[in-house]
């Protein structure tokens, strides 16, 4: 490399070469490459065995699982419990509606020059829910009711991040305005809800969500345990909304403020029709990373009870019916969080490249 | 500046159309409506904890709690009162964010290193630590950790045994505890004696490079200071130190130190978790530091060493610091999940038990905010201090 009258480059390094480059260039990298190799070759043997080779995929109960492996019996049985807690099994096929739906409406934004794709992404945003509101709960349209208290697995804690995420951003766009008003009490009121909210653990949230709420509310009104969770997820959501969108509209240049007001637009027109629609396109890979953690947050419902997917689980694995399932089941929600979240940061990531304009400093 | 463009119209707008009129106008509402929401939610609670029969104030902080807690660094027994419960579960919540921090440092730094490294399979290593742990909740991890591995560790008679002072069993970590002795006064001056030494070292070398150009070891004399002193005062103290071991009495260990497994699968799971958000943040704040830097500082001839820390950990520490702190806020917030298993931190006594055992529901969850709100504004506040420290100096 210290010469000066270096060859061009091959196009493809040989792999001798890229090995002598990238591995064992120099005694400590060689070092190193042998000691994660060698941690890599123990170590994925046995699991590839406890995943595969050794698994129990076959039988109808416990008493299958006679393997070394894995019990992958044990999720394939209880599936139906994981995904769709205590729903009814006649009723599912309201659950699948709305699956279905979710994924008519999101997976195309995967996919480039996909017809009508934004209709489809402004359908989930905003038609996704208004559907589930009549199709989960049912209760009217001839739809036989089913109680919150039993809605569980997959489908609560998607329920949960969703309406999350939509419920709060209104209000998160709201509190960024106020932080960003040039009204001193309209800003601290904003300033103080936001930063008290965001101190706090989203667990003590919920227990205040739980334990608080009925006492706030006058008497006789009451939700349910599903509903109260869902406040205190939406307004501590919110005030983590209101810092991204902040951001949005802080990397708006001035002279786009200066220019609607010379054009003699009110606040609410000079936010909605300049400012919001510029800022909230910015700020879009920001709202998809509060979305992963708030999806990644949800779990934390079990532990005032209600039975999200990490909940169903841990109730099915102390079953005594079932020794030593709980790696299993573990592996089993840690691959359904994984796949979610992995897959909507790079949808995210790809987002950014998108729509950096390089404008940005 | 819309104020302005409006104000100077010749006429001068009607009252209504006069912005400071109407920033006013709105700004009342929005007191008397907070005030007014206050008071309904004081009102509908003061009257519903009266028909539920629930007495208000600070009181229940001094009677008697009569739970135990199974792990305290204050002196703790169930016949104290509530209020020192508070500070059980408060010093529990502090010791696994502090171990948390420490531990969630070393590795993310090691590991957002690592992600730079030009090995490639240390590199792709450490991409898929990346991201496998910081795509699965946190919730999950500790789960893991405490029900599907610590508790299938032996049980306290079958515990795995390192050299007949350390024990590792389903009930927990068992360590020798070091006794001080009569006499470990003088280690201890020993140990303050050679960090004065160190400073003072460290401050003549700055001022003699600064003089002359000759550039003194400091490092490595400062750890040979650090290290010998306390060992020699140790020596010529009489060795005044004897360690409590750990030994199997009946079907559990007694002595020594003991970190139980809730405390150890919440750290593990903590620092795996938030490593791998500063693995990213590190690798960021390094490449951050323009090429040019680098260059420069090998064109003035500094060696790879001094490169990396006189040109580029400095830098890079200015994009690290600001996204850290946020990290760390977030360890201590999630350190609150230790009640999903039962280690006694703050949320799970203080906010579990003792709400339950009281039913004070209001004065509880104020003081719990109260302490994060505190904890949080703090870490804020020293990280800031720190950042204005590192950031940079313009004129």
């Amino acid at each position: 490399m210290t010469e000066s009258t270096m060859k061009a480059p091959k196009k493809a390094l040989r792999p001798v070469k890229w090995m002598r480059e990238n591995l064992f260039s120099g005694w400590f990298n060689t070092v190193l490459t042998l000691g994660v190799a060698y941690l890599l070759v123990t170590s994925v043997g046995p699991l590839l065995n406890w995943f595969f080779l050794d698994a129990n995929f076959v039988g109808s109960d416990p008493s299958a699982c006679t393997g070394a492996g894995a019990c992958w019996l044990f999720i394939s049985q209880r599936l139906n419990f994981f995904i769709y807690g205590f729903y009814p099994d006649e009723l599912q096929w309201r659950v699948d509606v709305m699956f279905l739906l979710l994924a008519v409406s999101f997976v195309p934004q995967f996919i480039e020059r996909f017809p009508g794709r934004k209709w489809l992404g402004l359908f989930g945003i905003f038609g996704l829910p208004i559907v589930g509101y009549f199709l989960i709960p049912g209760g009217s349209f001839g739809l036989e009711e089913v109680q919150s208290s039993k809605w569980g697995g997959l489908m609560l804690t998607l329920i949960l991040a969703y309406i999350g995420i939509i419920a709060s951003l209104p209000i998160g766009i709201l509190l960024a305005l106020g932080r960003r008003s040039e009204m001193p009490i309209i800003r601290g009121i904003c300033v103080v809800f936001i930063e008290v909210w965001r101190a706090v653990p989203l667990i003590t949230v919920l227990f205040m969500a739980s334990v608080m709420l009925p006492l706030f509310l006058p008497e006789g009104v009451n939700f349910e345990k599903l509903a109260r969770a869902l406040i205190g997820i939406t307004l501590w959501q919110s005030a983590y909304m209101a810092e991204v969108i902040r951001g949005g509209l802080q990397a708006i240049p001035r002279g786009q403020y200066e220019a609607a007001d010379a054009l003699g637009l009110g606040y609410w027109r000079k936010m909605g029709l300049v400012i919001l629609p510029q800022a909230l396109k910015m700020v879009i890979p920001g709202i998809v990373n509060t979305f992963i953690s708030l999806f990644k947050d949800t779990t934390l419902v079990l532990i005032i009870g209600l039975f999200d997917i990490l909940g169903t689980v841990q109730s099915t694995v102390t079953d005594p019916a079932w020794q030593n399932v709980a790696i299993e089941g573990y592996v089993f929600v840690a691959f359904c969080f994984w796949v979610f979240c992995f897959g909507i940061s790079r949808y995210s990531q790809n987002l950014e490249r998108k729509l950096d304009t390089g404008h940005k400093t | 500046m819309k104020k302005q463009t409006i104000d100077t119209r010749p006429a001068g707008p009607k009252p209504w159309y006069d912005p400071r009129v109407r920033s006013l106008f709105f700004q009342a509402i929005a007191i008397a409506l907070v005030f007014w929401g206050g008071w309904i939610l004081v009102d509908n609670t003061l009257s519903n904890m009266e028909s539920r029969g629930i007495s208000t104030g600070f009181g229940f902080l001094g009677e008697t709690a009569g739970f135990g807690i199974i792990m305290n660094l204050v002196p703790y027994d169930a016949t104290m009162s509530y209020g020192r419960t508070f500070w059980v579960g408060l010093t529990n919540t502090l010791l696994v964010s502090a171990m948390g921090v420490v531990a969630a440092t070393i590795l993310g730094f090691i590991i957002g290193v690592a992600r730079l490294s030009s090995n490639w399979l240390v590199a792709k290593m450490a991409l898929v630590y990346i991201e496998v742990i910081r795509n699965i909740p946190l919730l999950l991890q500790i789960f893991f950790w405490y029900f599907a591995v610590l508790s299938n560790l032996p049980s306290p008679r079958q515990s795995v045994d390192v050299g007949g002072a350390l024990f590792l069993n389903n009930r927990g970590l068992y360590l020798p505890d070091p006794v001080t002795q009569e006499g470990f006064g003088i280690v201890w001056g020993g140990i303050l004696l050679a960090i004065a030494a160190v400073v003072g070292i460290r401050i003549w070398a700055k001022k003699r490079q600064l003089a002359t150009g000759q550039i003194f070891p400091t490092f490595k004399v400062g750890v040979a200071i650090l290290v010998l002193v306390p060992i020699i005062s140790y020596l010529v103290a009489g060795r005044p130190l004897e360690w409590d071991l750990p030994a199997l009495r009946g079907f559990n260990f007694g002595g020594g130190i003991t970190i139980i497994p809730e405390l150890a699968a919440l750290w593990i799971a903590l620092s795996l978790y938030t490593a791998s958000f500063i693995a990213e943040i590190v690798r960021s704040g390094i490449l951050s530091v323009s090429k040019g830097q680098t260059e420069a500082s090998k064109a003035l001839g500094l060696p790879n060493g001094l490169t990396l820390r006189l040109v580029v950990i400095p830098q890079a520490m200015r994009v690290i610091i600001p996204p850290l702190t946020s990290q760390y806020l977030n360890l201590v917030k999630n350190s609150s999940l230790a009640t999903a298993i039962g280690y006694p931190d703050l949320v799970a006594v203080f906010m579990g038990t003792t709400l339950n055992q009281t039913g004070q529901a209001v004065e509880v969850v104020a003081i719990t905010m109260a302490v994060y709100l505190t904890i949080s504004l703090l870490i804020s506040l020293f990280m800031n201090i720190y950042n204005r420290a590192v950031a940079i100096k313009e004129r």
